[in-house]
């Protein structure tokens, strides 16, 4: 770890004014500065920042969606009645991610710009374009079964490993920020940038700019959705495939149908394909399966991670099933 | 007291220290100027050090040294064989200036506090010529020498060639690694010429004897204290450089110094189970009787030992058959030295062995368990020994009755249930039941407490209790009131915490010395003036007894007598000591081989849609004698299972052959079994006991959970999905289609 000055920040004017790294829940940040990846010179604690509550917006029960505080914790975002009754898919999203620990620190910023787990990312002794951009990328010709199938390029294959992004994704968040250039909301979707050949830039934000909350569209009557996250153990690890499905049904006809997909993707990888394979039909396993194929058609597959390809299928189809006979909630 | 304490469910003495935070771990032990070492670690798995560049560290705060190859004397090696010492690696740490593998201490930074070491350590440049790391097997050439292991009965080739059913398949098993909670540690502190070392060990006999050798002192200017143990698993057998790093480096900044391994270099500089590539050949009959058994393991080893994984072994006794061949070669690579890992050898084994059974019982549509039966060994065949006890049989049956074996549908994929697809498996599992010599002293104390101390460990295992138990059962003092004392190199001489043989070992060394105490304590009674059995003719000892800690004529209630301790305040006395040296039968262990065994049952649930798979049931019965403490014992094998599911299912140290790094050495991509991993486990003692071993019929059983839990899985694996898992660990990739990482 290099050595680095610390503030905390009580104002969100003074935390901008800092002009550091933020740190929010510590548990990437901190992390990669122990493993020398990340080195920021300043540290501008954001922790005190009035950014933790999550309230409904106006317009009377969640007819305005719901905003979320940056600094709100992943657990109490998974236990808000609202969260678990409205957007099942993100509550569900989010407590299958990491551990109880972990989940107790992390936040909603952070959780959604928390860095990919790539083992040649996380050791400097590697070449990595993301790290250290030109530099070469030693996953492609390596040990690459946790990497992208999805929006890979060249110079980059690390998935962006968030389960909480997939879940927002599907439920067409917006990120809200304020920097050096004013407020901005930005949506969820687009948020992220594809690696490219600038893998060092994983999104829109500018330096500085902080992000103070994330709204959620309000839930619309008759929608069921659903997460399912597949890996080798049963908690604690990333996802190997997972599928986050809002799906709004008429009778058996899906009329709306919001679908992205984590551990696949180099970034939460929402899927329009999939999604306009499905609106207008039956819930039918056949549509099902048709939308899978639709989602990974353009699958670039790795040495060793051509089976994420058939995973994230299996993961998406019965999210689809699952999602399709739940009860309506809320 | 009644004996009753032996065998009964008993918690650990040791628990409340243990919950409370009050048991002392290594680097728990506060000593004053305490200096903190942070080794550097070559970042290059086959390298020539060209140059250490400490300048900059050494600048920094609070650095007291930086040492490496070139600025220190070289240490000593073990003495090994010549002395029964052992260490993990045979070169010491900075011996030369060559890196045989990734995570080699190539520097040590000595600091003020842990946060400057680190720092420093990070600033040391060592510059490399580098070299091409071989890691897979596949890099390593061909096998030196002749083969390590060689043993033959019968004709196991020729009966191959002309047996009427054949099975010839090769299974895996990649390297894994202990990984106890505690990472190893040591504080080294030099007084004159003495060296303390405050260690995390499985023998501080041992550690103290590698560490006189290799800083070239005498054995008794070196203690080795370890009075907990954040558990083993077998890399806390031996030393390794981390220990002999503390010592060198108090030498050098002349105040206590203390190493702690960082979780990283867990993987690579305390060993590890090494990767096994075997080929298991059976002939049978077509009803099921063995003919051939032909076992051949190539397994590598480091650059600097020697270290043979033991396959084989088990593969020469477990079944009845004839023409048994086995051989073991050893290749190179640059890896750390590995070292036993819980069940070294017989689990490694197991997994072929009995998954060939399992193919075997396949090919001839044999309920697996009839095909066991079927070569049930009634005497060693290895050995040509009877049995000291074998109830095998009984394992199965008891087994597959509550397991409800009966029920199953042979046919892969044929036992739906909703979603899923169950799966049952089986295996055998055997351990050897070893036991040595101990000595233990017993000491009955005037304030109505007793003591027992022994230079062995408690690794977590529950010996702290065990001797309490015994001590108890033999003077009637409530658990609460005996102290018991391990972990330290000066005690009277105990076994090593490995092979699970400390239990079998030491209950025959406390029970004499408690006998021992007691008896002068009854002597005291009939001698001592003021004690009520005192006799002008002192001749009343043989007809006393100590029951519920009293003292008392023998064919009278206890309470017709006095508290013990009062014998010895009437003679003035501080304590009465008892002293016992036991050792091992040997004419036994001539006439009788000494194994246990056991039958383990699991089902596993797939579900193809998702390509997921659970364990869902686990079921192990066990004949390994007398269970001194039900407790400690149904812990020991089900904690062994646990790590079963991980050796199945989950365990696998990767290897990037670019570098020689095991690219996922931390504990989010290093998988081991979580809690939502592990089923409710369910184990069953049926209980012989082994007069033949001890006097307590108690055999070890730290190992034996462990040894059929992969094979037993992998099957259940096999009967869900209709995949042959032949290289553990199973991954999803092995049922639903693409390329596994090459580890061989
Ligand atoms: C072992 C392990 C396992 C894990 N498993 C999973 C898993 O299964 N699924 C999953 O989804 N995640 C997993 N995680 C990741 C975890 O969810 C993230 O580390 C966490 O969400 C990050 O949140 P934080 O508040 O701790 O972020 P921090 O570490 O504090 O910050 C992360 C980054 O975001 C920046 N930042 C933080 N807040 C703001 C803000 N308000 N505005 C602008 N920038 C900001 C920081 O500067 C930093 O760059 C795992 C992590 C670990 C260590």
């Amino acid at each position: 770890m290099q050595e680095f000055r610390y503030r905390q920040a009580k104002t969100v004017e003074s935390a901008l004014r800092a002009n550091g790294t933020y740190l929010a829940g510590g548990t990437t940040l901190v992390d990669l500065m122990k493993l020398n990846v990340l080195q920021p010179a300043l540290v501008v604690d954001v922790n005190p920042l009035p950014l933790a509550q999550v309230e409904a917006l106006p317009g009377g029960e969640l007819k305005g969606g719901l905003r979320i505080g940056a600094m709100v914790r992943n657990s109490d975002l998974a236990n808000h009645p609202a969260v678990k009754q409205n957007y099942t898919v993100l509550s569900e999203a989010l407590l299958s991610g990491a551990s109880p620990q972990l989940r107790n620190m992390a936040t909603t910023g952070g959780n959604l710009l928390q860095k990919t787990r790539c083992y040649y990312y996380r050791d400097t002794n590697y070449a990595c374009n993301k790290r250290q951009p030109g530099s070469g990328c030693p996953a492609i010709d390596g040990f690459n079964r946790i990497h992208a199938v999805l929006g890979g390029s060249a110079e980059c294959v690390a998935t962006h490993p968030s389960d909480m992004a997939v879940a927002m994704m599907a439920l067409e968040a917006t990120v809200h920020t304020q920097g050096p250039g004013g407020e901005r909301a930005i949506a969820l979707k687009d948020f992220y940038l594809l690696p490219g050949t600038t893998p060092e830039k994983e999104n829109v934000l500018e330096p500085g700019e902080l992000i103070t909350h994330v709204t959620l569209p309000a839930p619309e009557s008759g929608t069921r959705s659903h997460y399912l996250k597949l890996r080798d153990r049963a908690q604690y690890e990333f996802a190997l495939a997972s599928a986050a499905v809002v799906v709004r049904l008429h009778g058996r006809r899906m009329e709306r149908v919001r679908i992205a997909l984590g551990g696949v993707g180099t970034r939460p990888w929402r899927s329009a394909e999939a999604e306009r394979s499905l609106e207008g039909r039956e819930a039918t396993a056949e549509n099902f399966r048709k939308a899978a194929d639709a989602a990974m058609k353009d699958a670039k597959p790795l040495k060793y991670n051509s089976f994420k390809v058939e995973l994230a299928k299996k993961a998406l189809v019965r999210a689809l099933e699952t999602a399709a006979q739940t009860e309506q909630r809320g | 007291m009644s004996t009753s304490i032996i065998g009964a469910a008993v918690n650990r003495v040791d628990g409340p220290l243990k919950v409370s935070g009050k048991a002392q771990y290594a680097v728990d032990h506060t000593l004053e100027n305490l200096a903190y070492g942070v080794g550097v670690a070559s970042s290059v798995g086959n390298a020539r050090v060209v140059r250490v560049d400490a300048s900059e560290a050494e600048r920094m705060p609070g650095v007291l040294a930086v040492l490496y190859h070139g600025n220190t004397p070289p240490l000593y090696r073990p003495a090994e064989r010549l002395e029964h010492s052992r260490a993990g690696e045979i070169r010491p740490p900075f011996e030369d200036d060559q890196v045989y593998y990734y995570g080699q201490y190539v520097a040590l930074a000595i600091a003020k506090t842990l946060e400057q070491a680190t720092a420093a350590a990070e600033k040391v440049k060592v510059q490399y010529e580098v070299r091409k790391p071989a890691v897979l097997l596949s890099e390593a050439g061909k096998p030196e020498g002749p083969p390590r292991v060689h043993s033959s009965r019968g004709d196991a080739g020729g009966a191959y060639e002309s047996a009427a059913v054949k099975i010839d398949e090769t299974y895996t098993i990649p390297v894994e690694v202990h990984n106890p909670m505690e990472m190893h540690a040591a504080i080294a502190q030099w007084e004159g010429e003495k060296l303390t070392l405050y260690a995390t060990t499985q023998g501080v006999l041992n550690y103290r004897k590698v560490l006189a050798e290799v800083m070239g002192v005498p054995l008794e200017d070196v203690r080795v204290i370890s009075p907990f143990c954040g558990s083993g698993f077998g890399g806390k057998l031996f030393p390794w450089p981390e220990s002999m790093l503390a010592a060198l480096g108090a030498q050098h900044v002349k105040r206590p110094v203390r190493v702690q391994v960082p979780r990283s270099m867990m993987f690579t500089t305390v060993g590890h189970r090494p990767l096994t590539k075997q080929r298991m050949r059976l002939g049978a009959t077509t009803d099921g009787k063995l003919v051939s058994i032909q076992h051949d393991v190539e397994q590598p080893t480091s650059m600097v030992d020697e270290y043979v994984e033991y396959c084989t072994g088990v593969t020469t006794m477990l079944y009845d058959c004839a023409n048994v061949e086995t051989r073991q070669d050893l290749v190179r690579l640059n890896v750390g030295t590995p070292t036993p890992m819980r069940g070294p050898g017989i689990v490694p084994g197991m997994f072929p062995l009995e998954s060939a059974m399992d193919e075997l019982a396949v090919k001839l549509n044999m309920d697996p368990i009839a095909l066991r039966l079927k070569n049930y060994a009634e005497t060693d065949p290895s050995a040509n020994l009877p049995w000291s006890s074998k109830h095998l049989r009984e394992c199965y049956q008891r087994g597959a009755e509550k397991f409800g074996w009966a029920k199953r549908n042979p046919k892969a994929g044929s036992m739906r249930q909703g979603d899923e697809i169950l799966g049952w498996g089986m295996s055998t599992s055997t351990w050897h039941a070893g036991r040595g010599g101990a000595t233990v002293r017993v000491r009955l104390n005037a304030d109505g407490t007793a003591r027992a101390s022994c230079a062995t460990q408690d690794i977590g295992t529950g010996t702290y209790t065990i001797f309490a138990q015994v001590v108890s059962e033999k003077t009637g003092i409530v658990l609460d009131k005996i102290q018991v004392v391990l972990g330290d190199s000066t005690l009277p001489p105990g076994p090593m915490s490995g092979g699970s043989t400390v239990t079998a070992t030491v209950l025959p060394a406390i029970a004499k010395a408690a006998d021992q105490a007691v008896q002068r304590l009854l002597e005291a009674a009939a001698m001592t003036p003021g004690s009520p059995f005192f006799t002008e003719d002192r001749a009343n000892a043989p007809k006393l007894a100590m029951t519920s800690g009293w003292v008392h004529e023998a064919d009278k209630p206890y309470n017709s007598g006095v508290p013990f301790d009062e014998i010895l305040i009437a003679r003035r006395l501080a304590a009465l000591d008892g002293e016992a040296t036991t050792e091992p039968d040997r004419a036994a262990q001539e006439h009788y081989s000494f194994h246990s065994f056991g039958a383990q049952f699991m089902e596993v649930a797939w579900d193809p849609g998702i390509a997921r798979l659970r364990v869902t049931r686990a079921l192990t019965v066990i004949d390994a004698g007398k269970i001194i403490n039900k407790k400690a014992g149904t812990n020991q094998i089900l904690g062994a299972v646990a790590m079963g599911i991980g050796m199945a299912m989950f365990e696998e140290a990767i290897y990037d052959p670019r570098t020689g790094k095991p690219i996922n050495n931390n504990f989010a991509d290093y998988l081991v079994a979580t809690n939502a991993d592990v089923p409710r486990l369910e184990c069953d003692f049926i209980e012989y006991p082994d007069y033949y071993l001890n006097e307590y019929g108690a055999r070890g059983i730290g190992e034996i959970g462990l040894a059929g839990v992969a094979p037993a899985l992998t099957m259940a694996i096999y009967h869900a999905t209709g995949v042959r898992v032949r290289t553990l660990p199973f991954r999803v990739e092995d049922a639903i289609g693409g390329e596994r990482a090459t580890i061989v």
